[in-house]
């Protein structure tokens, strides 16, 4: 007798079940929608905005099918591509009156199209690969030794303060490549200066050394704090890169970091590289400038600056906290001279603070301007796509030297954080360079889906035909087990959201062209017995049962390459290790469980079986006699 | 339906020198190729930039080809690519050149006019190709030690050896293959030819399988008459699946388009040449390395208890 237990046939049939519940969303499709994302670090998102949208679509007379509330972005799923066209004109109006200084981005996407019992469940259709939606691919590497100079320059303006300040002498800093080299007279003072820096610096390294007459110092970072300079240039960049690009309206950016070193940025539906490049290489800049305090005063004068006419040398701005104020259109520092920001605290008042770090040259003239200004006010703008935003206006209390700003007073934790972030956000913490770009139009991504489809779907047709006409009904149960190899395969890849490319869809049809292999060893062995002269049943359990040592080590010497690939594998490698090595897996437990199943559905209650549908079986011996 | 009805056990071990000298002579050919012509290596592995365009009319490339070099490209390529209206243009690497090439290339073209649409645009720098060569020389390293050191924990070491020379042996065919026509060595190309290492063993594990099952089971037989039948018996079902696999590579090769043409064709040449060396140049290779029965009657006393009799195995 064939018959599998209950646990054996409820497990197939749930993970059938499954397959299909998950692979279903593909066959939805996707429907147009609008996607609302913040563009500025200082908007949010919040509930009050989702109200103003569809009050905004409500107006306009557009019923939207669905409505998402997401952490980053609003979207508003509708009914076809002209109601998207006029919700998203909609929206752009009322939530951007100003075009020129836009606080949104809405832009144009697709949402899967399955109903929402299914989102529900997290059954999404697979993530296409920019290959198969089109779009652009960069890989930036991030230039690590200009990380750490940038660091180490910034580290010898901070020495030569802390000097000064400890009326320590000495005869030079300079910078060797990684190294800082501090040069004394007498090795007294250098043992001071050792004294001082070691309580001060706990990131450097000193090491003292002789040259001729002079005692040098040589301080180079520890590892541990190069390491972290590394981490948090990388991190740095990767938040300045998603303001830059939420500016561009991409749907659905990725922005990751690959290795120690990379960045990598997908802008899917993105065709326009130049500009996709241009606004990735720019620097939003920073700028310090003084604010005119007497005009600002004037409430006649300011007045007349917010309708258009601000006197001369100046320019009007609005403060965060909505008051106008008159800004010195002379610049005093840019943020190319700042090194660091860090939201923090006073060290006396316990007030949220931010903290600034400035390089040497921007120390120094920070020095002179403070001195000149105390009690007068200075404002830093960030300047984004040609206008400025005052990011905050405080009051110079004393002159400041050293290149350490604080800056602090009615600010709460998380404004500081902001500021912090948004004065960062100015400047990248390492250059960066574009080591591999890759381009797809949305024609050749529909191009590509259309080819790698056919050519599955003639490949299994083909098999199909040859597997029924050769082993009959257990050439169908092959097929069966093939087709169920392949909805598992699809509701795995939808599952795990892993990314499906050209490469992947070739790994589909090589998969299941060699997942046949084990159905055919099944059948054969069949045969084998039957030929040998056993009954029926004894056939099928036999053949079932030797073929399985077999299948297993093929299929793990095919994992082996598999996962080689998948380690070592990047880009158009990896799509299509992930999905050989997934559906090596699924076409062990489809082919030998599944088909199993079905053959004994087929013939396991058959008490009296006299033959099986598996073709002719030759005999040898036959013929002879 | 049965396609094969063989009565007696082919000898195929008579000729096991015949194989061995044809597979040496083709290995030492593809050898040969590999080193005098090399391989085309796509951009991928040697940086530069790609652009495919589209004309809405056949390009006339000869055009294309004095704009560019009027613009100050050099050495640039510029084929067809899948059709006539198709242009793929390569743009080697140049020491201080950025992704802003890409742009220039881009409006020298429309310079040349017919309306070109730029389908695609691949630019790689160098350090990423040089991984890209360093990461497949090891994932092909990793394969090898993993397979080897499967099949010598499941069977044995001569298996383990046998096996991997005869497959390695395909690798190089498949190279020698790409070196000898030309043929772009791309990515996926890679990823075929480890496919393919992965693949083809499975052959040599269906055959040793046999091999060890037919030396348990039948006394007095000698070692070639134990490969003998031990490939015989499997014969047919080594070309249906084989078969089977090579009518997905072909519906690859005849729909997958120029994007997918030299991964499916690498697959071909790899089933092809697999389905020969792993049941051909595989088997000859263990007999002359002295498998015999002794070596699995002492194994199975050494297996640990709750194994099956016959090793679980066909």
């Amino acid at each position: 007798m064939n018959r599998y237990p209950l646990w054996k046939n409820a497990t197939v049939i749930i993970a059938l079940v499954l397959g299909f519940l998950y692979t279903l969303p593909n066959f939805f499709g996707e429907v147009p929608a609008v996607q609302i994302s913040s563009v500025k670090a200082t908007v949010k998102l919040d509930t009050r905005l989702q109200a103003r949208v569809e009050e905004t679509l409500a107006a306009a007379g557009i019923q939207p099918t669905g409505l998402f509330f997401e952490p980053h972005s609003i979207r508003v799923r509708l009914a076809d591509t002209d109601t998207q066209l006029k919700a998203r004109d909609a929206i752009e109006k009322a939530l951007n009156p100003e075009p020129a200084d836009s606080s949104y981005s809405v832009a144009l996407n697709l949402l899967s199209a399955s109903p929402d019992w299914l989102t529900g469940m997290n059954a999404l259709p697979m993530y296409l690969g920019l290959d198969l939606r089109g779009g652009v691919h960069f890989l930036l590497q991030v230039d690590m030794k200009g990380a750490l100079t940038k660091r180490l320059d910034s580290i010898s303006a901070d020495l030569r303060s802390l000097m000064r300040d400890k009326s320590i002498r000495h005869g030079g800093i300079v910078r060797e490549g990684n190294t800082l080299v501090v040069r004394f007279r007498e090795t007294a003072i250098r043992d001071q200066a050792k004294f001082a820096l070691t309580e001060n610096q706990p990131d450097l390294d000193l090491l003292e050394k002789e040259d001729g007459p002079n005692h040098l110092l040589v301080a180079t970072l520890k590892p541990t704090a190069q390491k972290r300079i590394q981490e948090f240039a990388i991190k740095q960049n990767i938040t300045t890169l998603h303001n830059r690009i939420n500016e561009l309206g991409v749907a659905e950016p990725v922005i990751q970091q690959q290795g120690a070193d990379r960045i990598v940025v997908q802008l899917p539906g993105v065709q326009d590289t130049a500009k996709a490049k241009d606004i990735l290489g720019r620097t939003a800049t920073l700028e310090i400038r003084m604010v005119d305090d007497e005009a600002s005063a004037n409430l006649d004068t300011l007045q007349a600056a917010a309708n258009g006419q601000p006197p001369a040398g100046t320019e009007y701005y609005v403060e965060r906290g909505g008051r106008g104020l008159l800004v010195k259109k002379q610049v005093v520092l840019t943020g190319e001279r700042l090194t660091d920001a860090q939201a923090g605290f006073d060290g006396q008042t316990q007030e949220p603070a931010v903290h600034l770090t400035l390089d040497a040259a921007g120390a120094r003239i920070f020095k002179d301007v403070t001195r000149e200004n105390v009690n007068k006010r200075m404002a830093i703008l960030l300047i984004e796509k040609g206008k400025g935003e005052v990011v905050t206006a405080p009051v110079i209390r004393t002159e400041i030297g050293g290149g350490r700003v604080q800056i602090s007073g009615r600010m709460t934790t998380v404004e500081a954080n902001d500021v912090a972030l948004l004065l960062r956000a100015g400047s990248l913490a390492a250059p960066m360079e574009i080591i591999e770009e890759r381009t797809i139009g949305p024609s050749l991504g529909a191009d590509n889906i259309a080819k790698g489809i056919s050519s599955t779907q003639w490949g299994f047709i083909a098999i199909a035909v040859f597997m029924i006409a050769y082993y009959l009904l257990f050439g169908l149960v092959s097929v069966t087990a093939l087709t169920a190899n392949l909805l598992f395969l699809v509701a795995l890849l939808s599952l795990l959201q892993a990314t499906l490319t050209l490469p992947g869809i070739a790994a589909v049809a090589l998969t299941l062209g060699m997942a046949i292999d084990a159905n055919v060893l099944i059948n054969e062995r069949v045969r084998e017995e039957l030929r040998n002269g056993a009954t029926p049943h004894a056939a099928i359990t036999a053949g079932y049962e030797r073929a399985w040592g077999t299948i297993l080590d093929s299929n793990i010497t095919t994992l082996i390459a598999g996962v080689a690939l998948l380690i070592f594998g990047s880009g158009p490698v990896r799509g299509f290790a992930v999905v050989h090595c997934l559906g090596i897996l699924t076409s062990i437990f489809s082919s030998v469980v599944v088909s199993r199943a079905l053959v004994n559905w087929i013939y396991g209650s058959r008490r009296k079986l006299e033959s099986v549908s598996i073709g002719q079986v030759w005999k040898p011996g036959a013929e002879t006699k | 339906m049965e396609f094969f009805r063989i009565k007696k056990d082919i000898p195929f071990m008579r000729h096991a020198l015949v194989f061995n000298v044809i597979s040496l002579i083709t290995f030492v050919l593809a050898v040969f190729f590999l080193a005098t012509r090399g391989l085309h290596f796509s951009i991928e592995f040697t940086g530069g930039t790609l652009l495919e365009v589209g004309y809405s009319q056949a390009a006339d490339l000869e055009k294309i080809r004095k704009q560019l070099e009027s613009d100050g490209f050099e050495d640039t390529q510029v084929i067809n690519f899948g059709s006539s209206r198709d242009v793929l243009i390569r743009v080697p690497l140049k020491a201080g050149e950025t992704a802003k090439l890409s742009e220039r290339v881009n409006a020298s073209l429309q310079a040349a006019g017919g309306e070109p649409q730029i389908k695609r645009v691949e630019f790689v720098g160098p350090q990423v190709g040089k991984e890209l060569a360093e990461d497949g020389a090891l994932a092909l390293l990793l394969v090898i030690i993993g397979i080897v050191v499967y099949l010598a924990f499941r069977f044995e070491w001569r298996f383990a050896i046998s096996a991997i020379i005869a497959n390695l042996h395909d690798v190089v065919i498949i190279l020698g293959f790409f070196a000898f026509f030309q043929w772009e060595f791309s990515l996926p190309v890679l990823a075929a030819v480890l496919a393919v290492l992965g693949y083809s063993v499975n052959e040599s594990v269906v055959v040793f399988d046999r091999v060890r099952e037919t030396f348990k089971k039948q006394r007095g037989l000698t070692t070639p008459e134990v490969i003998n039948h031990a490939i015989t018996s499997t014969i047919s079902r080594t070309i249906i699946t084989h078969g089977s696999t090579q009518m997905m590579v072909t519906s690859m090769l005849i729909f997958g388009g120029a994007a997918l043409h030299y991964f499916a064709l690498a697959l071909t040449i790899g089933i092809l040449f697999g389905i020969y060396s792993s049941v051909l140049v595989a088997s000859p290779i263990v007999m002359w390395l002295g498998v015999s029965r002794e070596q699995f009657i002492k194994a199975k006393k050494d297996k640990p208890e709750g194994m099956t009799e016959d090793g679980a195995c066909v």
